[in-house]
């Protein structure tokens, strides 16, 4: 019996084997993930109660801190103008996980990303409570409060962009929230805070900068601007306005709300007022794989600012040519968001240049090491250098002598292009404003959008609104 | 002068010394365990611990001597394994214990269990002494054990507990009979089989490459299965099912040495597990929970969370009393295992499995030794029980198998599995014991003193 025995005692040895191969395995290529889970209590509760990095505001202001308080959990998350930066923070909550940049930046914050392992091995050996790592953001205290103030209670968003380096630095949307309230300690408390805000049909948790996006309306006439130079066209080109366009193939007829002064207009001119017609034939003319083709390379069709999951703005495929006709004006499919907006304008004042926006510049270590610093990149040449001036002059043209005077600042020279965007016939239109500053050395490149303004429908009106504030943000910057 | 050199008689070394070291050894570990979770949790050592201490000492050198006394020659490693895991059964038990605000005293109470457990042991090992007579028993175990197996179907004396129905309660105290019937079947299966065996394998027909046995002698087999289908099918659990059945096909190869039956065996319990799959939702659960834990949070909660736990020991564990094992529902029982990878991580897990891998190996080594056929098939039978035990519980803590209502073997709390695992060893210890000792009287030969006693012959 024993060939048998022998037979048995090596099924045995296999099954020992397989307990420990599994055990290894699970070691090895499952406790990452499991410790990643969002219901695994027992690296929340730790994580909880950690002493966690701060994120910071250019100038080293504290904008999310950790307070020690006598509790449980010892570490208390605090956010010193918690509605002011929530959009850029997020929330740090015990129930619904995280936000912002406290979940994208959550394992520097909490101190156990592996950059941070050499400092935890000496913390352990120093036998120091380990202190998570400080994020610091490009974010102007100034530019965001400006932004915040003049916004007001309007639903809506503002993004300020540096055009050199495409560093983020202003980024509000309102209505916000206090993400104090989520991160209490009262638990109970705050999942309440947090089903409130979750159920708010005006929706303060969503980030309508980077992660909305709305029809663009007349602002995307910088896209189609932009390839009509491309395209060979001068600022000086002739473009027929008629008073109203039959959309090929339809009955159906675009009017115009300016006067587009005559039967054709140069398209500097069209863009000064804003005239849809003279852009919609400019659309036709150009055909939509070349106004597609100059969407994206201002960076449509792609998601942006990945640290906020930042969503892709869209360029509609296979329309016809009524479609890209009313597409050329910023309507039928085309979404954008205030982001995207931001960074058209802010790649014409770069002479074309569009750098991939950011919004960390620096992680440091507890004693204030660089453990990672951003270096500005380019995301694509979006036209010529020598259009980008044509076009950022014609932009200039749009404040001096356009639409778009309430965003110009004495002393300064401004580009800018209003807007005016209906989703749904039956809502108050979207008022959008984007411009630059100055025009010579481009400091700053603003996109705002405004919610169910209380406006006429024209594209004088989106100027109105945004454009003040558009003003305050590029001020804010300059002042710096 | 003679070429010729005499007779090789090898006499096996009794090393009783070293287990005595051994089983101290194992002792300190427990009791460090148990000081260490102390002042870890409460942050004092109990006023309790030296009465502890006392007992934790006396107790395994009561079996220490039991053994010395009647079965000199058994093997040594054995005993002190069995210390070291029992010992850390009850430092686990009592490290989640003092998670409960007022503590609780299950360790206490496993204590007792072990006391029994114990003097089981001795009874086995001073009384039965010789494991042979039980060969008479051969039918009446076998009705025992079919009887104890099928016990919790019987109305208001079987339990259903989390799904499967293998409790019965009496008088308050509830039971898992099956582990006394893996004793009462092993012995049974061992013997019946011993003396049927040729025919088993000899007589009988052949078809498609199996011999199969004749129609009568084929019946226990096949009252083997159905009782094992009824387990299955009733009581709803499949580790039993599995464990049974697994130890009987088993043990039906090792006598006819005709590898034919653990195939037909394998494809039956195949057959046998997937009907349980497709008829009963507790049985889908839990392999819904061990392919996708994740698919379903509250279901499949108490895998979910002893993958957790596991995760955040990590390789070297959160140290004892420092992990948060209580957030596993039943982590003194069938997720005993969870909770020693937690505080001990995966290194002091391993261990434990290693632990179990060493008696299992000399378990088998046992079965190779003996020279009686009963005792060989007795202790390969018990120690591939053994060993399919700790593979289908640990497996299914570890979400290596789909998880069964099996114990942890020595470990998860509860007195039927601690007692009927204490006299599982005792009998591997019986049989070893006669597999080890000399066959006659052999008087020890001293060369040394011969060739003294030859030159002095000469000097005469």
């Amino acid at each position: 019996m024993n060939r048998p025995i022998r037979r048995v005692a090596f099924v045995a040895m296999i099954m020992f084997a397989l307990l420990f191969a599994n055990g290894t395995y699970m070691i090895l290529f499952r406790q990452a993930s499991l410790d990643a889970q969002p219901q695994n209590r027992r690296v929340r509760d730790a994580e909880f109660a950690q002493d966690r990095g701060s994120i910071l505001a250019a100038g080293n202001t504290e904008i999310a801190t950790t307070k020690v308080v006598k509790d449980r959990f010892e570490f208390l998350r605090t956010y010193p103008e918690g509605e002011l930066y929530a959009p850029i923070t997020g929330f740090y909550s015990y129930d619904h996980a995280r936000t912002g940049l406290e979940s994208s930046y959550n394992t520097e914050l909490a101190g156990t990303d592996d950059s941070l392992f050499v400092r935890r091995l000496i913390d352990l050996i120093s036998n120091r409570t380990p202190r998570g790592a400080n994020v610091e953001t490009t974010i102007l205290p100034a530019a965001q409060k400006a932004a915040a103030r003049t916004l007001g209670n309007n639903k809506g968003a503002v993004v300020a962009l540096d055009p050199q380096t495409g560093a983020v630095l202003a980024l509000v949307t309102s209505p916000s929230y206090d993400p104090n309230d989520i991160a209490s300690h009262d638990l109970e408390k705050a999942d309440k805070a947090y089903r409130k805000l979750a159920a708010d049909p005006d929706r303060p948790l969503s980030n309508r900068a980077v992660r909305e996006i709305y029809p663009p309306g007349s602002t995307f006439k910088l896209v189609t601007a932009a390839a009509a130079l491309t395209d060979g066209k001068t600022a000086d080109s002739k473009v027929a306005s008629p008073n109203r366009l039959k959309l090929p193939n339809t009955n159906t007829y675009l009017g115009n709300s300016t006067n587009c002064g005559g039967k054709t207009t140069t398209i500097a001119h069209a863009l000064e007022v804003s005239c849809n017609t003279a852009f919609a034939n400019l659309g036709i003319e150009l055909g939509q794989d070349k106004l597609r083709a100059q969407a994206q390379k201002f960076g449509f069709d792609r998601r942006h600012l990945s640290d906020l999951s930042g969503v892709a703005s869209q360029f509609p495929d296979s329309m016809d040519a009524a479609q890209t006709a009313l597409s050329a004006i910023g309507q039928f499919d085309v979404a954008a968001s205030p982001l995207q907006m931001a960074m058209v304008t802010a790649a014409i004042a770069n002479d074309g240049e569009l750098m991939d926006p950011y919004l960390v510049s620096q992680v440091q270590a507890p004693d204030l090491t660089a453990i990672q610093t951003h270096r500005p990149q380019r995301l694509s040449q979006a036209m010529t250098a020598a259009d980008a001036r044509e076009l950022k002059q014609m932009m200039v043209g749009v404040v001096e002598n356009g639409t778009g005077g309430n965003g110009g600042i004495s002393g300064v020279e401004v580009g800018g292009k209003t807007g005016t965007a209906q989703s749904d016939p039956n809502r108050k239109p979207f008022a959008w404003f984007t411009s630059f500053a100055p025009a010579d050395n481009p400091q700053v490149a603003v996109a705002v959008v405004v919610e169910d303004a209380d406006i006429p429908r024209q594209d004088i009106a989106g100027g109105r609104v945004a454009a003040p504030i558009a003003r305050a943000v590029m001020q804010a910057v300059l002042e710096q | 002068m003679s070429d010729v050199a005499p007779p090789v008689t090898v006499i096996p070394r009794k090393r009783r010394g070293v287990e005595l070291l051994l089983i101290l050894f194992a002792v300190a570990i427990a009791l460090t365990a148990y000081v260490i979770i102390d002042l870890n949790v409460i942050g004092e050592i109990s006023s309790t611990l030296p009465y502890l201490a006392a007992f934790g000492i006396l107790l395994p050198l009561l079996a220490h001597f039991a053994i010395r006394w009647r079965l000199p020659y058994a093997d040594p490693v054995m005993l002190p394994c069995v210390v070291l895991l029992n010992g850390l059964g009850l430092a686990m038990i009592h490290r989640i214990d003092l998670i409960n605000d007022p503590p609780v005293f299950g360790a206490r109470q496993q204590l007792v269990w072990t006391t029994l457990g114990v003097i089981l042991f001795m009874l086995v090992a001073v009384v039965i002494r010789d494991h042979r007579p039980l060969q008479r028993f051969t039918y009446t175990l076998f009705l025992g054990g079919l009887v104890l197996l099928l016990l919790p179907l019987v109305p208001f004396l079987g339990v259903e507990k989390f799904g499967a129905r293998i409790w019965i309660s009496v008088a308050g105290y509830s039971f898992q009979p099956a582990e006394v019937a893996k004793i009462l079947l092993s012995v049974a299966f061992a013997s019946y089989l011993v003396e049927k065996r040729d025919v088993l394998a000899l007589a009988g027909y052949r078809f498609l490459g199996i011999d199969l046995p004749r129609a009568r002698d084929l019946g226990p087999i096949l009252l083997m299965w159905l009782a094992s289908l009824a387990v299955l099918v009733f009581q709803k659990d499949l580790g039993t099912s599995l464990l049974f059945f697994g130890l009987f096909v088993m043990m039906l190869y090792v006598a006819t040495e005709r590898a034919g039956w653990p195939i037909l065996g394998t494809l039956l319990f195949a057959a046998g597990a997937y009907l349980g799959y497709l008829q009963f939702g507790h049985v889908r659960i839990r392999v819904g929970a061990w392919l996708d834990p994740f698919s379903d949070y509250d279901s499949f909660y108490q895998v979910i969370t002893a993958q957790f736990g596991m995760a955040w020991g990590g390789i070297l564990g959160t140290g004892l009393g420092e992990g948060r094992p209580g957030l596993t529902p039943l982590a003194r029982s069938d997720f005993i295992a969870a909770a020693i990878g937690e505080e001990l991580g995966i290194t002091g897990l391993m261990a434990v499995v290693m632990i179990y891998g060493l008696i299992v190996a000399r378990g088998l080594r046992v079965a190779l030794q003996c020279r009686d056929p009963f005792g060989k098939l007795l202790a390969a039978g018990l120690s591939f029980a053994f060993a399919l035990q700790v593979f289908t519980i640990i497996g299914g803590v570890t979400r290596l198998l789909p998880l069964t209502g099996l114990t942890t073997p020595f470990m998860s709390q509860g007195g039927s599995s601690l007692i009927a695992n204490w006299v599982v060893v005792a009998l591997l210890l019986l049989i070893s014991h006669h597999a080890r000792k000399p066959i006659a009287t052999v008087v020890p030969v001293d060369v040394d003193s011969e060739t003294t006693q030859l030159v002095k012959g000469l000097a005469r």
